[in-house]
C-alpha cells in the first residue's frame, strides 16, 4: 500500500464507524458485555502503543533516552499539567539525555 | 450571542470552551509527529480533516513511525480498532441530535470523546444539544487548524530521534490514556496489553503486536476479569 492509501482507507473505516451509530437500531450494541470490551480495546491498544513507542526499535526492544522521558510524562501527568506541555517536557527530556551521553 | 439562554445551557457553553480550546491545543503535536513519521502535509491534513478522531489518528502514524509501509495493514486495523468506541458514541448521541440526513451527517463527523463526554455531562436535553455541537465544531476547526500548523513545524525540524519526538509521541498515547485509568480493570488491561506488546516485539513484525495486544482487552472484558468486587472492604494495594 501506498502512504496515500493507507490514510484514505483508514479514514473510511474511522468515518464509517462513526455514521453507524446513527443508522443501526441501538439494540445490536446494547449487551454490557460488548460495550466494556469496546472501552477496554481503547485502553489495551493505547497502552501498547505506548510500550512499542517507548521500548520497540523495528523489531527489538532497546531501552534508551525515551524510558525516562516516558517516566517524567506519567509523573507531569499525575500533577495535572496540561497535555501540550507534557509533551514537550518529554521531548525535551529525550533530547536531553541524547545531548550529554 | 444576545438569544437568552437558561443556566444549564450556559455551564454547557463554558465546558464546551474549556474542553475545545484544550483539546484543540494538541493537535501542534499530532501535526508534527506525523510528518515526522513520514506523512507529507497533505496527508496529515487529510487524517485530520476526514479521519477526525485523534487516538486513531495518533495510532495510525505511531504504527507507521515504527513499521514503515510494510505496516500499513496494522496501521489501519490499529487505527480502525481504536475507533470502533465511536460506534457506541453515535448511538448514544442519535436521540440528542434528533432525525434529519444533513444534521445527522455532520453530527457523525463531529462524533469523539470530547464532544460527547461535555454533552452526556449536561442535565438538559438543549443542553446536551448545545454542548454536543458547540465542542464538536470547535475542536474540528482548531484541531485542523493546529495540524496545519503542527505539520509546517515537524516538516522544517527534520531528523525525528535528535529532538526526542520519539518520546513525544509516546508521551502523547500517554495523555490519551491517562483519564482511562481510574478503576482496577482499566489499569489491568493496560499493565497487560504493554506487557503482551513489549514481549511480541522481537517476534512478530512491526505494527502486530498492538493488535495481538488488543487480545487482552477482549479476554479480560469477555470475562469480566479483575472488576471492582464489593467484598474487599478494607482491600491494600
Amino acid at each position: 500500500m501506498t502512504t496515500w492509501q493507507i490514510v484514505i482507507l483508514a479514514s473510511v473505516i474511522c468515518v464509517a464507524l462513526k455514521v453507524t451509530g446513527y443508522l443501526v437500531p441501538p439494540r445490536a450494541f446494547e449487551h454490557p458485555t460488548v460495550a466494556r470490551i469496546t472501552n477496554l480495546l481503547t485502553v489495551a491498544l493505547l497502552a501498547a502503543l505506548i510500550a512499542v513507542q517507548t521500548l520497540g526499535a523495528g523489531q527489538s526492544i532497546q531501552v534508551d533516552a525515551r524510558l525516562p522521558a516516558v517516566v517524567v510524562a506519567a509523573g507531569l501527568y499525575a500533577l495535572r499539567v496540561p497535555f501540550v506541555l507534557v509533551v514537550i517536557a518529554a521531548a525535551a527530556v529525550a533530547a536531553l539525555i541524547r545531548a550529554f551521553t | 450571542m444576545s438569544s437568552p439562554r437558561t443556566p444549564e445551557e450556559r455551564t454547557a457553553l463554558r465546558a464546551a470552551l474549556a474542553v475545545g480550546l484544550a483539546t484543540a491545543a494538541y493537535g501542534v503535536s499530532f501535526g508534527a509527529l506525523a510528518t515526522l513519521s513520514g506523512l507529507d502535509i497533505w496527508q496529515t491534513c487529510f487524517l485530520s480533516l476526514v479521519m477526525f478522531t485523534g487516538g486513531s489518528q495518533f495510532a495510525l502514524i505511531g504504527v507507521l513511525a515504527s513499521g514503515g509501509l510494510t505496516a500499513g495493514g496494522a496501521a489501519v486495523t490499529s487505527a480502525a480498532l481504536l475507533g470502533t468506541r465511536n460506534v457506541f458514541y453515535s448511538i448514544r448521541m442519535a436521540p440528542v441530535i434528533g432525525p434529519g440526513f444533513f444534521r445527522r451527517a455532520a453530527a457523525a463527523q463531529l462524533t469523539i470523546d470530547e464532544s460527547v463526554a461535555v454533552s452526556t455531562a449536561q442535565t438538559t436535553p438543549s443542553a446536551q444539544r448545545l454542548g454536543f455541537w458547540v465542542t464538536g465544531i470547535l475542536i474540528y476547526v482548531g484541531w485542523n487548524l493546529t495540524t496545519l500548523i503542527g505539520a509546517l513545524i515537524g516538516d522544517l525540524l527534520g531528523d525525528v530521534s535528535a529532538y526526542g519526538l520519539d518520546a513525544a509521541a509516546a508521551a502523547a498515547f500517554l495523555g490519551l490514556l491517562w483519564p482511562r485509568l481510574k478503576v482496577r480493570q482499566t489499569q489491568a488491561v493496560a499493565v497487560a496489553a504493554a506487557l503482551v506488546a513489549t514481549l511480541l516485539t522481537p517476534v512478530l513484525v512491526p505494527g502486530l503486536p498492538v493488535i495481538v495486544a488488543a487480545v487482552v482487552a477482549i479476554v479480560v472484558g469477555g470475562f469480566n476479569l479483575f472488576a471492582r468486587t464489593p467484598r474487599e472492604p478494607g482491600e491494600s494495594t
